[in-house]
């Protein structure tokens, strides 16, 4: 075993990293950019070494830099983590060419994986099953109906030189062909300048499932399958293991061909074989097809991890220090369920952008796993994957692993900067999904209501309200009395939802209702806490100032508007000028029909012997200019005025 | 210690009690009600298209979200003037801005433009009262054309008019009392001291206006023409005459300013007395109305209403077995300790002489004083004057005139003749005086003071020697009756000030809470009593 490696990585799969090894008493080193000198993975490793500026061009892609840190702290061995170098040929030749070990496989490997179609053809041979299609240089159309006919209806036209829908035609019945051809031809044309199309099977309920592999270098196990269907725009965001629906049969079929995908190029370390799977009809052992190989530890290897007990990064060490698998195939035994959501700073409202911010508060649960590359007071930079977190549930089924994620994510707690974790809130409660209708077009065939459902809920608007106006906990004594009708308050609040004015009207001590505007709710404090609507208000709050934190499913942040911050009608009446105080011009720096801002400097006049500085009181066009410098003037003559302008 | 009720919930009286009390608070709750209407809705709707926030909405704006608003005079003015001015024109009230108690004088100028009838200036000078006895600073919202003209008799020479309003703010501000003003309209002619005479003034840009006289005044009087916003409006106040000290561009904005103004006031609530934690009464206050008979007349015990006020009902009743027709002893309300001093019946020598016994026990040991005013009036007949009963009721009245703890008054049933004095009227300068709707104040019954003018009427009569029948007897009587019937009555005693307000007897607790705690602002003097004749 490495007495201590090099982690060529940052955030939580650093970290994750760094966790394994110090439990396998390896030390570690751990590299950061000038941005994260403050971050999580170097407080945690042994030792860090700064290799460059923030942009990951830098730093964390500079692989001889990488190298370089690992023979200077004597680490025998670099972890690539994901991303960045840990699928990139030529880092893995540098790494032994260094005389050090690459946690991961061969750099052929990696290019044999590297090349899609090169892969597909790679796998074809080996036995694997690939999504059946025809592309070449015959474009007749009778030919290419013939290929057509041969993949099986439906079938999708693409445009070679295609992207965004464009030249795309699903076509399910054979006398349809002809016309959906022309006209997919037509648009290809008019789009790409390039009119030819290959034939692809259509997957009417398409599911991405993926098989968990690790080999030796010649002999693969596969650690079983993880389903990463919820997915937007090819992003995963909840995975899961084992996949809904999964049969024995099924799973054997899947397991054997990606052994045999990772055998056939000599997989070392683990890896990932992506399928796609056709869900219209149940899974069923013909209908899941190869689509690429991921030479690499995925985010979501939790989740296996979860029902298999197995360490992933302990026997990426093992295997690459030179041990025998090991688990042999028949050792191994799913456990239960499991799942993961990935926590993102990222404004769900605005289309998912990702998001900044300092985490002014961070809490997980107890009794999950959360893999984070944060900690309170962190700040999500805008340089990285704004990834906060990945939470993972396991239970011995799968509703009750998604009940625990469902808790889980109710119960996390992030505020200063918007997340997606009402999102992933809604999603874990979509009923659905709950079922076990998974696909990969679920969330953008439902993304408005999940979206909405996402956002704040007028409780928590109202929960905020009481804690804007102090009266969330411990209220001051009588509350709200008044004789005979009570005064109706507004609070100005900017949330998620924008700015807001809310009616606040006591009934009554501990009592009160509240206007949204498009809501009006009964607020009543009992013994336990406020209760909102007829409901006790389950949200848990956190006041910072003007700042109001709800922690509900999702973490909302409302900032109580200070009355006092506008701009305040500036001196000078606005549209003249005048002299503050007797005195001699000395410049004038502006003519008329000139624009000017506010603040510009107008004229100098001098005074006392000092020299004051006239500036525009506002934004504007000089109307005249009343005096020229040498003119003596007296206090409160007028010197230059604005032009009026139109509200 | 602990008060037990002995009330029956299920009793017929107590549902026809109940009954009585609820109408008569639907009638109050109606004239408050108009009182807070304003102007009406004509005027309001024109108050609001210039821009200006309802003068309700001001107060509300004014203060701490959530804050309690113990509301002065709010049916001041009722059934006067040909209802030409609710509630005087004029909101007054104690609240909280930036956590402070505050008296919040509010001009409505949807009533008559603001102006000032006697009744506005009336209860202008109370709030003033209220606000220089409690030390709570004031924060004047000020929207008023001054004086109105047609009643000027009555609101500008004598010394409680207008000229008053001036001083008192002088005063108060020599006291360290902060003066606060927010103009949000006119302030003309005598109004445009309101602001000059405040500590901090803030103007409203482009709405409000100071001036001594206004552009149509000028006009006659120089022939100058001069608008009203270069006149006196926000910026030639804050920029060239310095009458004004913040400009504000909108109400909103004006309010934000003054809860800022306050927050800079560095003022400590002084300790007084000593606390404890606030507890619900075992009894529940919601059976007051079940409980009071609905008939003066009918007796009841006044520890059941004390049950209902004061904290765990809890009442330490001193000398319970001495001068049984009035009832003293300690609790807390609210956990603010208090002496109470409440009628169980006509004042008797023994009566008075332990009242006067329990108001020095309550001054040595600072504890504010609450009278329950439920009284016919001190004892009549030769006896009692033999022993000199008016002697011993002017020990009592000495000693309620001369204390200086703070005296909280509530007018919970009858309130006549000398018994007022001696109970704390309002004479007597209490801090707070309450009445509920079912009280009734006048130098004596109805019926006493029908009877006293009758004998005189049948003296008369019989000495040039004719006969008086008892039908012309009653017709003479009539008119003293409703003349009596009509004056008692609390809408009226509360539309002319006498008191500060009618309450919801089931909230005389939150009242007596919040009266209390207003006026432990003030650091309570040492006492000096004067002679007592024994």
């Amino acid at each position: 075993m490495f007495a201590k490696i090099l982690i060529a990585n940052r955030g939580e799969i650093a970290c994750r990293i760094i966790e394994t090894a110090h439990r396998m008493g390896v030390a570690t080193v751990a590299v950061y950019s000038e941005a994260d000198a403050a971050a999580r993975h170097v407080a945690l490793a042994g030792e860090a070494v700064l290799i460059g500026g923030p942009a990951p061009a830098e730093s964390y892609l500079r692989g001889a830099r990488l190298i370089e840190a690992a023979l200077a702290s004597g680490a025998g061995a670099i972890h690539p983590g994901y991303g960045f170098l840990s699928e990139n040929p030529e880092f893995v030749e540098a790494v032994e060419a260094a005389g050090l070990v690459f946690i991961g496989p061969s750099a052929s490997a990696i290019r044999a994986m590297g090349l899609k179609d090169a892969a597909k053809r790679l796998m074809a041979q080996a036995g694997v099953p690939v999504v059946p299609g025809w592309q070449g240089e015959d474009q007749d159309p009778a030919h290419l109906s013939r290929a057509a006919a041969e993949i099986g209806w439906p079938v999708l036209i693409k445009a070679v030189a295609g992207g965004g829908g464009k030249g795309m035609r699903k076509v399910s019945r054979a006398e349809d062909f002809a016309d959906a051809l022309l006209s997919a031809q037509g648009e290809a044309r008019t789009a790409f300048g390039n009119p030819a199309v290959l034939i692809e099977k259509y997957i009417t309920a398409p599911r991405h499932i993926e098989v968990q592999v690790f080999g030796d270098g010649t002999r693969a196990v596969h650690l079983f399958e993880r389903d990463c269907s919820l997915q937007r725009r090819h992003q995963k965001v909840i995975e899961e293991a084992p996949a809904p629906g999964m049969t024995e049969a099924m799973r054997a079929a899947m397991g054997a061909a990606a052994v045999r995908a990772a055998e056939a190029i000599g997989y070392k370390g683990a890896g990932t074989i992506e399928f796609i799977v056709d869900g219209s009809q149940g899974l069923q052992p013909d209908r899941f097809w190869f689509m690429e190989m991921n030479t690499r530890l995925q985010v979501e290897h939790p989740v296996t991890e979860a029902i298999t007990g197995v360490d992933l990064v302990e026997w990426q060490l093992r295997v690459a220090a030179g041990e025998p698998l090991p688990a042999r195939q028949e050792d191994l035994q799913i456990r239960g369920h499991a799942f993961e959501a990935r926590l993102y700073a990222e404004d769900v409202p605005a289309g998912f952008l990702p998001a900044t911010g300092r985490l002014d508060h961070l809490r997980f649960p107890p009794g999950i796993r959360a893999d984070s590359g944060v900690r309170e007071g962190d700040s999500i930079s805008p340089w990285y994957d704004p990834m906060i977190a990945k939470i993972i549930t396991h239970g011995p089924t799968r509703e009750i692993a998604l009940r625990k994620l469902s808790a889980a994510l109710g119960a996390t707690e992030v505020a200063g900067s918007v997340t997606n974790l009402g999102f992933l809130s809604a999603l874990a409660a979509h009923e659905g999904f709950a079922r076990g209708e998974v696909d990969t077009g679920l969330i953008e065939r439902d993304l408005s209501l999940l979206t909405r459902e996402a956002g704040p809920q007028p409780e928590d608007l109202a929960a905020a309200t009481l804690a804007a106006a102090g009266l969330w906990e411990g209220a001051a004594p009588l509350t709200g009395f008044a004789l005979w009708e009570p005064l109706k308050q507004w609070v100005t609040l900017e949330g998620p939802e924008g700015v807001q004015r809310i009616g606040l009207s006591f009934t009554g001590p501990d009592r009160a209702e509240i206007d949204t505007g498009s809501a009006v709710m009964l607020c009543e404090r009992r013994a336990g806490g406020w209760w909102i609507g007829g409901r006790p208000a389950r949200q848990r709050l956190r006041r910072s100032g003007r700042v109001v934190d709800v922690f509900a499913r999702g973490s909302f942040r409302y900032i109580l508007q200070d009355p006092l911050d506008r701009a305040v009608a500036a001196g000078g009446g606005g549209n003249v000028t005048l002299s503050p105080m007797p005195g001699l011009v000395k410049a004038v720096f502006v003519r008329p029909g000139q624009r000017v801002s506010q603040g510009d400097r107008l004229a100098v006049l001098e005074a006392m012997k000092m020299e004051h500085m006239l500036t525009a009181g506002r934004d504007g066009e000089i109307a005249e200019v009343l005096v020229e410098p040498g003119s003596q003037v007296e206090a409160g003559a007028a010197l230059i005025t604005l032009a009026e302008e139109a509200e | 210690m602990k008060l037990t009720s002995r009330i029956l919930t299920g009793s017929e009286s107590f549902r026809s009690n109940r009954a009585a009390h609820l109408s008569l608070l639907d009638q109050v709750a109606a004239a408050a009600g108009a009182a807070r209407a304003g102007g009406g809705a004509t005027a309001l709707a024109r108050h609001v298209a210039r821009g200006k926030l309802p003068p309700r909405a001001r107060v509300a704006g004014l203060l701490d979200p959530g804050s309690p608003f113990l509301e002065i005079g709010a049916t001041a003015a009722h059934g006067m003037y040909d209802g030409a001015a609710p509630g005087a024109g004029l909101i007054c009230g104690i609240g909280r801005v930036e956590g402070r108690e505050v008296m919040v004088v509010c001009n409505d100028a949807t009533v008559k433009g603001g102006t000032y009838y006697p009744m506005t200036v009336k209860k202008h000078l109370r709030a003033q009262e209220i606000a220089a006895e409690c030390h709570l600073p004031c924060v004047y919202l000020v929207d008023s054309g001054g004086a109105n003209l047609p009643q000027q008799d009555e609101v500008f020479p004598d010394r409680d008019h207008f000229g008053r309003i001036f001083y008192n703010q002088a005063r108060m501000s020599a006291a360290g009392i902060a003066q606060i003003a927010v103009v949000m309209g006119s302030c003309t002619a005598g109004g445009a001291y309101v602001p000059a005479m405040s500590d901090v003034t803030i103007i409203v840009k482009e709405q409000g206006t100071i001036f001594l006289a206004g552009p149509p005044l000028v006009k006659a009087a120089t022939g100058e023409v001069v608008s009203a916003e270069d006149l006196g409006g926000g910026d030639v106040h804050t920029r060239l005459s310095g009458v004004a000290d913040y400009l504000a561009e909108d109400d909103g904005h004006a309010l934000a300013l003054a809860r800022r103004a306050v927050s800079h006031l560095n003022r400590v609530k002084p300790a007084g007395v000593e606390w404890q934690s606030p507890e619900e009464p075992a009894c529940d206050p919601e059976e007051i109305l079940g409980l009071v008979p609905a008939d003066l007349r009918t007796p009841y015990d006044i520890r059941e209403v004390i049950a209902r006020l004061v904290d765990g009902s809890r009442f330490d009743e001193f000398k319970a077995r001495f001068g049984e027709t009035l009832v003293t002893g300690f609790a807390h309300v609210r956990g603010c300790p208090v002496g109470i001093i409440a009628n169980n019946g006509v004042l008797f020598s023994e009566s008075a002489v332990k009242g006067a016994h329990f108001v020095e026990l309550c001054s040595q040991r600072n504890i504010p004083l609450v009278f329950l005013q439920n009284i016919t009036g001190f004892m009549v007949g030769r006896k009692y004057e033999t022993e000199g009963i008016a002697r011993h009721g002017a020990k009592l009245v000495t000693a309620v005139a001369t204390t200086n703890v703070p005296k909280v008054t509530m007018l919970v049933g009858g309130s006549f003749g000398a018994g007022n004095y001696g109970m704390s009227g309002r004479a007597y300068q209490p801090r707070f005086l309450w009445t509920w709707p079912n009280s009734r104040i006048s130098v004596m019954g109805g019926e006493q003071a029908a009877g006293v003018l009758a004998t005189v009427r049948r003296d008369g009569i019989e000495r040039a020697g004719g006969s008086w029948s008892a039908e012309e007897e009653a017709a003479f009587k009539a008119p003293t009756l409703a003349q009596f019937e009509h004056q008692s009555h609390p809408l009226y005693a509360a539309a002319r000030l006498w008191d500060d307000g009618i309450i919801d007897p089931r909230r005389s607790r939150d009242v007596l809470a919040l009266s209390l705690s207003a006026a432990l602002n003030a650091p309570i003097e040492p006492t000096r009593f004067g002679v007592f004749r024994m």
